[in-house]
């Protein structure tokens, strides 16, 4: 069985159909990348799988559990935390307490205060500026405390949601090497990308996303490789 | 030099009355950015709950384990009250239209108003004392003790509220969830929960203003009564004067607009007290558009 299977996921946000039967799967310890261009619904599918989003057709199963109908807190209680697009970082609070948010879901309070000290580690920028409103961070400090957010939870799914959006180059490297890390370490990842390059050498399997609808699925380097890939998504060719 | 002292006790009891009534205020503005108009009709029930309660236990005659008593009853039905008020009233409007709450809360508070008539009759009540009434002098200033009372529970309550807000893993997810309710949810916050939670300390707090009031003024006057609004809208004023959405600076609004009033009243015409608050607010918002707490949120995109 799937950690996620996705079957038939339709979404509307008011009158525009976002997703249309969209099927997919995660298997444990996948990196899975969801690529496409701007609203092709990249965004949508992981909103809906996290509980923002109502769904209107379709069936999201995790770990053996419909997620449909449940809050989003609920969802986090069963394991997927989502690192939203924006980031989504609380401004006003410290970093410390942006990462302490993180861990709501949980109440073991020595293992919180471990995994914060851990996560500082991971992210030595974090731990330098943990007293400071995170709202004072850069671009890609904010997307290191998103992600060192999400995993406080603890989840086993981690989704992703354009973690290399608006930051240099060099950071992007540095997002994607820490993507590989914690894959490593047993988390498994739902990555969104509109860069299909960089999210095609991270991941194991891609779905390509067009007009909420996938339209291709296979192996990462199977896809990199492919000439409608290339030419749509990478630009070359 | 004396009345100047008195001017400044008085006004010291009342601003901390406005400060109770104007948390209610900044803490639903500061999760829901609406104004909730049952707000003042939460406090006037607090008042009549607390007389009805002081009658039903046969409380004729001061006794402070009495009082506190009635002020936890009081207290437990007001957050009854606010509960049931966001869960039928205003949670099926989350996802409508801002003015359609705006005009379900004044339907609501249209609705507390006569409905209080009719349980509670059209007279003006005599209070209770459940408190003994004393006074001395202090710096040739003749001083309360009820009125110290009052202070000093309204203080401890703005203590407690500040500890939950700012000290609480519980405090910590209201902040979340008035900063991004989906966001606080992916944090795995029960937002649902959480905004009730807010009606329910901010009703508790209305509660324990209206049973002050009551115990400060002797009498409570009928549901519907003007004043009772004007209370509140003054308390709303003093909100937005700290900053709405800010709890440091309601308490700090209701303590600077209690005292101005109470100046203004002193040393000029006293048919100028009620337009000093208003006064107040547009000059305060001509200085600090964000009120004087209040900070202009800078985020790095």
């Amino acid at each position: 069985m799937s950690l996620l299977e996705v079957r038939g996921l339709d979404a509307h946000y008011g009158a525009i159909h976002a997703l249309q039967r969209v099927d997919l799967t995660v298997e444990k310890g996948e990196i899975v990348t969801l690529i496409g261009s701007n609203g092709a619904g990249k965004s949508s599918t992981l909103r809906v799988l996290s509980g923002l989003l109502r769904p209107t057709a379709g069936t999201v199963t995790f770990d053996g559990r419909s997620l449909i109908g449940l809050a989003p807190h609920a969802i986090v209680r069963l394991g997927i935390a989502h690192a939203p697009e924006g980031r989504g970082i609380f401004g006003t609070l410290t970093v410390k307490e942006n990462l302490e948010l993180g861990a709501y879901s949980r109440s073991d309070r020595a293992g919180i205060r471990a995994d914060i000290s851990r996560m500082m580690v991971r992210f030595p920028i974090l731990g330098e500026r943990a007293g400071q409103s995170a709202g004072t961070l850069s671009g890609g400090e904010q997307q290191m405390l998103a992600v060192g957010r999400a995993l406080m939870a603890r989840p086993k799914l981690l989704l992703l949601d354009e973690p290399s959006l608006g930051l240099a180059p060099q950071i992007v490297q540095t997002i994607f090497a820490i993507i590989r890390e914690i894959n490593q370490e047993g988390v498994t990842i739902l990555l969104v990308e509109q860069n299909a390059h960089m999210a095609l050498r991270v991941a194991h399997r891609g779905y390509v996303l067009e007009t909420g609808e996938i339209k291709m699925t296979d192996d990462a380097r199977v896809l990199a490789a492919s000439d409608e890939v290339r030419k749509a998504y990478l630009g070359i060719g | 030099m004396s009345s100047f002292l008195q001017f400044l006790l008085k006004g010291i009891a009342v601003g901390s009355l406005y400060a109770l009534l104007a948390l209610g205020y900044t803490m639903v503005y500061g999760i829901l950015q609406f104004i909730n108009f049952a707000h003042s009709d939460v406090f006037m029930l607090g008042a009549f709950f607390s007389w009805r309660l002081s009658v039903l236990f046969k409380i004729n005659e001061p006794s402070p384990v009495a009082a506190t008593g009635v002020l936890l009853g009081a207290m437990a039905l007001c957050s009854l009250t606010g509960f049931l008020l966001e869960r039928f009233a205003y949670r099926p409007l989350r996802r409508a239209p801002r003015l359609n709450v705006l005009i379900t809360a004044i339907g609501v508070s249209l609705f507390i108003e006569n409905a209080g008539q009719l349980v509670f009759g059209k007279n003006v009540v005599q209070f209770p004392p459940l408190l003994a009434e004393h006074t001395f002098e202090v710096g040739g200033v003749r001083v309360r003790s009820v009125e110290v009372i009052a202070v000093v529970t309204a203080f401890a309550l703005m203590v407690g509220l500040h500890t939950l807000v700012y000290r609480t893993r519980m405090g910590k997810a209201m902040r979340a969830v008035s900063i991004d309710h989906n966001i606080a949810g992916l944090m795995g916050i029960p937002v649902d929960r959480i905004i009730s939670l807010t009606f329910v300390i901010g009703s508790a707090l209305a509660a324990a203003a209206g049973l002050l009031v009551g115990i400060t003024y002797g009498q409570i006057k009928q549901p519907a009564d003007s004043s009772w609004v004007l209370y509140g809208l003054k308390a709303f004023v003093a909100a937005v004067i700290g900053g709405i959405g800010n709890v440091p600076g309601a308490m700090l609004g209701g303590l600077l607009l209690g005292l101005s009033e109470q100046f203004v009243a002193g040393y000029l015409p006293s048919e100028l007290r009620d337009a000093i608050a208003f006064l107040l607010l547009i000059i305060i918002l001509l200085v600090r558009p964000n009120g004087l707490l209040g900070r202009r949120v800078v985020e790095k995109v």
